[in-house]
């Protein structure tokens, strides 16, 4: 196998491909742009659709249109233009209409800026649409990552007939780095429930009416048995060094790479510090974080938005262990040097011999 | 919508076979429609039915059905069936078409779904001539939700929400979609019919059938407005609805056929079936043909550890030199990456990047404290002096690092950069002189990984010519310097 430089945006659409994506309907806006644009010049090679609509509205219903008759189909956007995808993500989750979303995120709120930010975490991990239902989310922290979790991505919307986001910080789509593809295609394949115009598919309905108050509620009860499993199956994260770690530092997307070189640093100069890398946002990793408790004293959540991640963090620890949060936003990244003097300061505060039971949870 | 009829309705007495014959969708009353006594939907239904019968399409039909009273149609028609969102019908249908050639698309649609939260859908559909059927049913309210006021509502017609009769002042004149869309040119058909009585009623029959036929034959974007009565929230009978459609309505929607071009309209180009699945990697440009993914054994990789940050102004060639280092690296074996500066500073005109090489993997892309930096500009210059690493270097393009740049415990290598590459033939080449004298200090990279980079970045051969040249000439320069240095030393 061999290894190309690309950047993440590109990865993601040549494994898209790869795994069998024929549809691609999408809007251009930084820094996502060069997704629609590698997908605008590969999908009519391949014998895919590509497709500029007039906007992230219509873009979502084309998904839907698209996912409808079976073909597997992604679009690619970013913070105002996920804002107004919102609609048909909870459209297609009623319909259990699979797709794959990249939202390659920038700064907010408003036009904000084009810089990269993670504040979509809230908007995306938490839904953003109406009723109730749930996205996949998957968060990569490498161009590996783009390319890899993008075959995934696939893979659990068709299992689970479900929307799933790719969610990406603009640092991710936007830098290089070497990939390996896989080197066999997948073949697309029509599920049997879609809507394709024939003979056999006639019979098919997509619909996310259910009229009935008690067919409403059992449709919203199976899909929350859905979410359940995948909260049982799908949960991914990374554990790096934390076999010894008594700090946790706790981050997605550039930040876990960032504190990767953190964790470094500090355990050179003699602190155990590990990082906790969620992969999958929804379903939140919350087993890997539990397990750490035996020898962690304390996390450090750093992200690029205002206190979205720290929150599912929190939850998952349910007070077990104090939780502090440090964070960057605009488009700036966290230094690793700003970080580590977090850690330092944690580390004074947390490891100097008290014990753990009598630590409170501490809201910075 | 409508509260459920008491007397239930039958819309025809014999029944399309497009229909289902019980409707087992439907929760209650499974041998009738919803819709009410002398609803326009029910008509319109039958005669849909009836042209996708005599047209044989069954099997290949979706029904994109909208928001609005028609949402249940798929309680109705035996054909392939997608609920859409309010308006967005005709961009469900684009896809669906697209995706699925050879099925023939309707996206049946009300005013209020069409006209109002739907007209850029519908717009953007019709205006890329998407080969689909669009049955755009007006009756001039919102009559789903109980009668407020929709685009098509007429001059002075009273609605829940126009209470004092609609005014062209406060609420705007009555929308004429199909005029508007008859601007257009890619449609090839669009008529407005009316059910005012039953030789409109013919007509209505003959146009679907027409929009229909139009699809079957590949033509393109046909749609047929039909003027609707809706009994229920006009507070009229039947026989007075239909009256007013044909008596008032038609007054500002006039029938007729806005646009035919289906004589000179060509059939659809038959798609190109898909290339083999075997030969989707190499279009896509990821087949077995790249950089080895293992060297032969870890000696070969260059012992390399190497942080640059690469600064200048937007068109100097920041990215381009940062990009050749790093697939230069990738080429020899190692870790590396690439992250550039995107976003407003790129508006500003200034432009950089950061680009790692190593034997471990990376950690962090974000280049803090480099080991080299590249400043090809006074600003970059600067901006970035005092994070270079302790015992570093700075390639300066300029005669001298300006005196009060703090370039204190690290190694300076200022030179016109710009001059000496605009005396090797262009000065759009001194970030290849400047990467020439980086590689010089990166002295464990292999030249020849450095060739089959450039070669693979740069594709036309007279700028590969002179960026070799620049590269020879960056490295003499780092050498004479440091032979200087040891010299004075
Ligand atoms: C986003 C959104 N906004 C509003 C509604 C409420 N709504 C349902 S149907 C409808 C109007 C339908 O009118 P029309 O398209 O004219 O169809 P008709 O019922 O007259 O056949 C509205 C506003 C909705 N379902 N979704
Ligand atoms: S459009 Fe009017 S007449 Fe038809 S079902 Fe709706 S409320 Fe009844």
């Amino acid at each position: 196998m061999s290894r190309h430089l690309m950047k993440g945006n590109e990865a993601i659409v040549k494994s898209a491909i790869l795994a069998g994506c024929r549809g691609f309907y999408g809007y251009p806006i930084t820094p996502a742009s060069e997704i629609t644009e590698a997908a605008a010049a590969l999908m009519p090679q391949v014998g895919g659709v590509f497709l500029q609509a007039e906007s992230e509205v219509a873009a979502i219903n084309m998904l839907y249109g698209a996912a409808s008759a079976g073909v597997r189909a992604m679009t690619a956007s970013s913070g105002p233009g996920i804002s107004l995808m919102q609609e048909g993500i909870s459209y297609m989750a009623g319909a259990e209409l699979p797709c794959v979303i990249a939202d390659i995120t920038r700064g907010g709120p408003g036009l904000g800026n084009i810089a990269s930010e993670q504040s979509d975490y809230h908007q995306v991990v938490k839904g953003g649409g109406h009723g109730n239902y749930r996205t996949l989310v998957l968060a990569p922290h490498s161009v590996q990552e783009m390319a890899d979790l993008t075959v995934l991505a696939f893979e659990l919307a068709d299992r689970y007939r479900n929307p799933v986001v790719l969610l990406a910080d603009g640092f991710m789509g936007q830098m290089m780095e070497p990939v390996e593809f896989p080197e066999v295609a997948t073949e697309p394949r029509l599920p049997r429930w879609a809507v394709a115009g024939t003979d056999a598919s006639r019979g098919n309905v997509i619909t996310s009416m259910h009229l009935d108050t008690d067919k409403l509620e059992a449709h919203v009860r199976q899909l929350e048995a859905k979410y359940f499993i995948t909260e049982q199956r799908e949960a991914r994260a990374e554990d790096w060094r934390t076999e010894d770690a008594e700090i946790v530092l706790v981050g997605y997307g550039i930040v876990a790479r960032i504190l990767k070189a953190v964790a470094a640093e500090a355990r050179a100069a003699g602190l155990p510090v590990g990082v906790l890398r969620p992969i999958t946002l929804y379903p939140f990793p919350t087993l890997h974080f539990q397990r750490l408790t035996a020898r962690a004293r304390a996390f450090l959540v750093v992200e690029m938005s205002n206190g979205q991640l720290v929150g599912d963090v929190r939850l998952a620890l349910n007070g077990a262990r104090p939780v502090e949060f440090f964070s960057r936003v605009g488009g700036n990244a966290p230094t690793h040097l700003e970080v580590l003097a977090e850690v330092q300061d944690l580390a004074r505060r947390h490891l100097a011999g008290a014990p753990a039971e009598e630590e409170l949870i501490v809201h910075v | 919508m409508s509260s459920e009829p008491e007397v239930t309705w039958e819309i025809a007495s014999s029944k399309p076979a497009s229909f289902y014959s019980t409707y087992e969708r439907k929760d209650e009353l499974q041998h009738a429609t919803h819709y009410c006594p002398g609803c326009g939907h029910g008509i319109i239904h039958k005669m849909l039915a009836q042209a996708i019968d005599e047209l044989s399409i069954q099997d290949r039909t979706v029904l994109i059905s909208p928001v609005g009273c028609s949402v249940f149609a798929y309680y109705y028609f035996d054909v392939g069936n997608v609920q859409a969102a309010h308006g967005r019908a005709p961009a469900v249908a684009t896809a669906v078409k697209r995706s699925r050639p050879g099925s023939i698309v309707i996206s049946y649609q009300g005013d209020g779904d069409l006209s109002a939260i739907g007209s850029a859908e519908i717009l953007h559909a019709a205006n890329r001539g998407e080969p689909i059927t669009v049955i755009f049913v007006n009756n001039a309210i919102y009559s789903m939700t109980g009668g407020q006021m929709a685009p098509t509502t007429l001059l002075g017609q009273t609605s829940t929400t126009s209470p004092r009769g609609r005014s062209a002042a406060h609420e705007g004149y009555p929308l004429h979609v199909s005029e508007l869309l008859a601007t257009l040119e890619a449609p090839v058909y669009i008529e407005r019919v009316g059910l005012g009585d039953n030789k409109q009623v013919a007509q209505a029959a003959r146009a679907v059938r027409r929009a229909l036929e139009n699809q079957v034959r590949g033509l393109g974007f046909s749609l047929v407005e039909i003027l609707s009565p809706c009994p229920t929230i006009w507070k009229m009978s039947p026989v007075e609805s239909q009256r007013w459609v044909r008596d008032v309505m038609e007054k500002t929607f006039p029938l007729g056929v806005l646009r035919d071009h289906t004589q000179a309209a060509q059939s659809e180009a038959v798609p190109i079936p898909p290339p083999p699945l075997s030969m989707i990697p190499g279009i896509v440009g990821v087949a077995d043909a790249g950089l080895p993914a293992e060297m032969t054994g870890d000696a070969d990789v260059p012992a390399l550890d190497l942080q640059v940050r690469v600064a200048g102004f937007g068109g100097q060639g920041v990215l381009l030199l940062g990009e050749v280092l790093a697939e230069a690296g990738l080429d020899a074996g190692l870790e590396v990456s690439w992250l550039p500066s995107y976003g407003p500073e790129m508006r500003s005109g200034t432009s950089n990047c950061h680009v790692r090489l190593s034997r471990e993997p990376i950690d962090s892309p974000l280049v803090t404290h480099p080991d080299v930096l590249v400043a090809m500009n006074e600003p970059s210059l600067r901006k970035f002096c005092s994070t270079v690493h302790p015992g570093g270097w700075i390639l300066y393009n300029g005669e001298a690092s300006p005196e009060d740049c703090d370039c204190r415990g690290v190694h300076v290598l200022a030179r016109p950069f710009t001059q000496i590459a605009n005396n090797l033939g262009d000065a759009r080449a001194a970030n290849m002189v400047m990467l020439g004298a980086l590689l010089e200090i990166a002295g464990n990279l292999p030249q020849s990984s450095v060739d089959s980079a450039l070669g693979r970045l740069v594709r036309n051969p007279k700028w590969l010519a002179l960026d070799e040249t620049a590269l020879v000439c960056g490295r003499r320069l780092m050498r004479e310097a440091r032979a200087e240095v040891s010299h004075a030393g």
